[in-house]
């Protein structure tokens, strides 16, 4: 079949334009294109460096991984699609944004997984491998044709394309090849530059063999020339390049160079999805600079082991997921009872249990803050974009060193994946921690000498002479005695509950995003600040008075919020958990359980805050939101 | 501020301590109990080993054993149950320059701390482990242990135990990179000192289970060794221990036994009565983990920030000209 025939064929099947000699493209503000095949055939890799080349190229980027549960789910299978989703724009990006308008799938099974969970655009155009056609398995041939049949009547655009054959005339294993193909015709489509192209397949497979660079150059070339000769359609996305250096990393390289510019040494962690990524990285680098990430035997020895290290006088790390920071609780209390600093990080996945491990849920807010046993205070901040990952995990260790407290870094999936240029961070000294305290200590020093005003105590690391201590996770006195006496244990519990009121008169109020006063205000934490600004944004400029707030520390709560509640008519949170809806039947007043975030602001402010969220798995989309706040603004008119 | 003038005196020669200067609060333990025993030893072992106390950090879990840290005028964590082993290691690969000694309990280490025992054995971080082996629960007041001999009557088998006694030494030896394994009684303090020090002085994680006795709730189940120094026998070697004249005319049960030996040692260990008493396996070769991940090396902030810069340009996207410029 010649390439012509294939395209005319794929015309009369979708309804196409006859192809232009000379495309003129058509300028976009943001498009999002995603990339889906099997598992291990290269989609993810396909779409990293498109987002890479559109960052270098100027745009903004947002990328969202998709990411099936298992290593090697069955080939052509409706929930093993792998791959992943790049929003680009001609501004900055701050999240995933709404369904795709252009997706190229390795098979129509991966993409039949996708049109069903609703991700892709109405009319969305559909590039799609061929090679199912002439399978041997009629049941393959027939499933192709089915589908490719049922989506045009639904309207998508599908434009049939023969990746294995023109891959395979360049390399015998056509299906490793694939990728920079459809690289090559994305450059194509949206203009890019194909030197970049060329530039990011060095980049990518620069440690590999001269020949494998050459080959998937050349695959790249391929794909470009299909594209210019055999598409009818052409866009570009204006850019402008940055007056300064860029960083493009995900969420979880962000806090591993964090942990590295934070001054911390020790990181100890077990595998779990889907933090592991971050130690992936800093297994990689952190010995490069003096320090180490120990592989525990399980959950709660990474939690006892950065425990020790911190004791012993640098404050050390350990990052997991919502079932390993359940297994490190009595860790954590420890920590707490004993002062001793330590900075955990939670990468919170879909729950509870095994949940969904890759992904993204924001249901670990109230155990992070409650959790442990006891009375435990403790600091619970969450980050909200790739840059703040990296520098949440300075703040994070400069407040426990500062205070002796247990400092909670939440995180989630779809930061943990997603890619985001930020400025390049210009390195501080003051960025790191001190040397370890050896002075001796003048006679008579007590290790828990709590000051009556903020119940902060000097800390004593071993190796310090006159200091000698037994710290203990029973109740003790300023020697660190243990005490039975029943106003020790008092003068305990409020030393380590006034630090996190010292703590807090630090805090500066989060800054509104539009008025400071209106309908409706929106409030939020952790990853969906983007997406809540960016729906809010959109309401603004239709003229309503709409505005959010993002809390960045949760425990303690800034001073201020509450007055910023009261300037509005309605508030509403917006979160990526479970909260009862009250269309349910059975759910009311009395027995409704809010999102955690409304909780907490319901509690502490006497405010009547109402919770709308999602859990689905899936970054929450700005459409969703918009729908949802524009309800809450038409209730009660 | 005036510094006191001690402080400015150049130090010519290292300061000489006492046992005093080892000796932390009043032991709380019931009179006869086996931990007064290994205190006695250790504290000894601190003031003829001369170490610092400053340097010097107890790790331990939760139980009657695990309140040995209180006890010692050193550093000292008390932590939680299980969990000695995992905080000790942070506390050497943090700074491996202190002497970090572990005591843990048999239900701290072979029951709720089991997996962090195999574990440290494997890691061979350089700690000093005794194992207070009481065969039962102490502080919660009279539980069967996983050493606990079957049929042992307690508050949680009220008919007896119905399972069979673990065996920590057994253990400890058919687990990859164990590299020092010891048995001491507590009934034989000159022993007891020998053993410690020898676990001292070996590099790696060097375990001492110590059989004790229990005088509230198992105040009989060592009679019979104490009665008849022919049920315990000695283990003797050039490479091991070389117990006294004088105690040696005690306990004439005896056999030359070759540490670097582990066949033998695991025949040994398998042996419960008599019980041997000495050093069952040393292998001063196993590397230690600290070691192996370059524990203590110096850290500078200039590496540090050389380090993340480095880091920095694998993900940097510069302004054209600057991209230029660099790339010429």
């Amino acid at each position: 079949m010649s390439e012509t025939a294939q395209l005319d064929r794929t015309q009369n099947r979708a309804g196409g334009a006859a192809p232009a000699s000379q495309k003129p493209a058509v300028t976009l503000h943001e498009h999002i294109v995603e990339v889906i095949s099997d598992s291990g055939e290269g989609a993810q890799r396909c779409g990293q460096s498109l987002a890479a080349i559109a960052a270098r190229s100027g745009n903004g980027i947002w990328t969202v991984e998709i990411i099936p549960a298992e290593i090697q789910p069955p080939a052509r299978s409706v929930a093993g699609a792998s791959g992943i989703r790049i929003r680009i724009g001609d501004q900055a990006v701050t999240n995933g944004g709404d369904e795709t308008d252009l997706a190229v799938a390795f098979n129509e099974q991966v993409l039949l997984g996708r049109v069903r969970a609703g991700e892709l655009k109405p009319g969305a155009t559909i590039l799609l491998e061929n090679a199912w056609r002439d399978s041997r398995d009629p049941a393959i041939v027939k499933s192709f044709g089915d589908t490719v049949e049922a989506l045009g009547k639904s309207g998508f655009r599908v434009i049939e394309i023969p990746l294995e054959r023109e891959c395979r005339a360049l390399m015998t294993d056509a299906r490793r090849g694939k990728n920079m193909f459809v690289l090559g015709m994305l450059l194509s489509i949206y203009s890019f530059d194909l030197q970049l192209g060329r530039d990011q397949v060095a980049l990518t497979f620069g440690k590999k063999d001269r020949s494998v660079i050459e080959t998937n150059v050349k695959l790249l070339e391929a794909g470009y020339a299909w594209g210019e000769a055999n598409l009818d359609f052409k866009y570009r996305i204006p850019a402008t390049k940055s007056a300064v250096p860029q960083v493009v990393t995900n969420g979880n390289t962000a806090i591993a160079l964090g942990v590295l510019a934070s001054g911390m040494d020790i990181c100890a962690m077990y595998p779990i999805t889907p933090a592991t990524s971050a130690s992936h990285y800093l297994s990689d680098c952190f010995e490069k600079v003096g320090g180490m990430v120990h592989q525990a035997e399980d959950e709660i020895a990474a939690c006892a082991f950065a425990i020790g290290a911190s004791y012993a006088g640098r404050c050390a790390v350990t990052i997991t997921s919502g079932p390993g920071y359940s297994l490190k609780q009595e860790g954590i209390g420890l920590a707490v009872m004993a002062e001793i600093p330590l900075v955990v990080v939670n990468v919170q996945r879909g729950g509870p249990s095994t949940g969904q491990p890759t992904k993204v849920e924001q249901g670990d807010l109230l155990t992070a803050i409650y959790g442990s046993h006891g009375d435990a205070p403790k600091v619970v901040m969450a980050v909200s974009g790739i840059e703040d990952c990296f520098y949440s995990m300075i703040t994070a260790r400069k407040i426990a060193e500062s205070f002796n407290m247990v400092v909670v870094v939440l995180s989630d999936a779809s930061l943990a994946t997603a890619q985001a240029p930020f400025p390049r961070p210009q390195f501080r000294e003051d960025w790191l921690a001190p040397p370890v305290d050896q002075s001796p200590l003048p006679e008579g020093a007590k290790p828990y000498d709590w000051d009556s005003l903020t119940g902060i105590a000097r800390r004593f690391s071993p190796g310090q002479p006159g200091g000698m201590h037994t710290v203990t996770g029973l109740a003790h006195d300023r020697n660190s005695k243990v005490a039975y006496d029943p106003s020790i244990n008092e003068e305990g519990l409020r030393a380590r509950s006034l630090k996190l009121a010292a703590f807090q008169k630090t805090l500066r109020t989060p800054p509104v995003f539009g008025d400071p006063e209106g309908d409706l205000l929106v409030v939020g934490w952790g990853s969906t600040k983007g997406v809540i600004e960016e729906s809010v944004g959109r309401l603004r400029a239709e003229g309503l008075k709409v505005s959010s707030l993002h809390i960045r520390f949760i425990q303690p709560l800034p001073s201020g919020i509450g007055e910023i509640l009261r300037r509005f008519r309605k508030v509403v949170t917006v979160e990526g958990t479970w909260g009862d809806h009250l269309e349910d039947k059975l759910i009311d007043e009395n027995n409704r359980r809010y999102t955690p975030l409304a909780m907490m602001l319901r509690a502490r402010y006497l405010v009547d805050v109402d919770c709308w969220s999602e859990a689905r798995g899936q970054p929450i989309k700005p459409g969703n939101v918009v729908k949802a706040l524009r309800a809450r603004l038409d209730e009660g008119k | 501020m005036a510094t006191p003038l001690s402080q400015c005196i150049i130090k010519l020669h290292e300061e000489q301590h006492n046992l005093e200067d080892y000796q932390g609060g009043v032991p709380r333990w019931c009179s006869g109990c086996g931990d007064n025993a290994i205190l006695a030893a250790v504290q000894r072992l601190c003031r003829d080993e001369n170490l610092a106390p400053e340097r010097t950090v107890f790790v331990s879990g939760i139980g009657c054993s695990s309140r040995f840290p209180h006890y010692m005028k050193t550093y000292g964590f008390h932590g939680i149950h299980g969990r000695a082993f995992p905080i000790a290691e942070g506390v050497k690969m943090a700074r491996p320059d202190l002497h970090v000694f572990v005591n843990t309990g048999d239900g701290d280490c072979c029951s709720i701390g089991a997996a962090h025992w195999i574990h440290a054995l494997r890691y061979n971080m350089n700690l000093t482990v005794i194992l207070h082996d009481n065969h039962v629960y102490g502080l919660t007041k009279k539980q069967a242990s996983p050493t606990s001999p079957a049929g042992l009557k307690s508050n949680t088998t009220p008919r007896g135990s119905v399972l069979e006694a673990l065996n920590p030494l057994t253990v400890t030896l058919g687990v990859q990179n164990v590299s020092f394994v010891a048995q001491a009684v507590d009934w034989i303090p000159e022993l007891m000192y020998d053993i410690v020090s020898r676990a001292f002085h070996h590099r790696g994680f060097s375990f001492i289970r110590v059989i004790q006795r229990c005088p509230e709730f198992l105040p009989k189940m060592f009679e019979p060794w104490l009665h008849d120094p022919g049920k315990t026998l000695l283990l003797t070697h050039p490479n091991g221990l070389q117990p006294s004249l004088d105690l040696g005319r005690i306990y004439k049960n005896q056999r030359q036994h070759d540490p670097l030996d582990i066949h033998r040692a695991r025949e040994i260990a398998s042996e419960e009565d008599p019980i041997p008493v000495g050093i069952l396996y040393q292998n001063p070769e196993v590397p230690c983990y600290e070691d192996l991940r370059g524990a203590g090396k110096p850290r500078t902030t200039e590496g540090v920030r050389r380090g993340l810069e480095a880091e920095f340009d694998k993900f940097t996207i510069w302004p054209e000209d600057e991209g230029r410029s660099r790339a010429a």
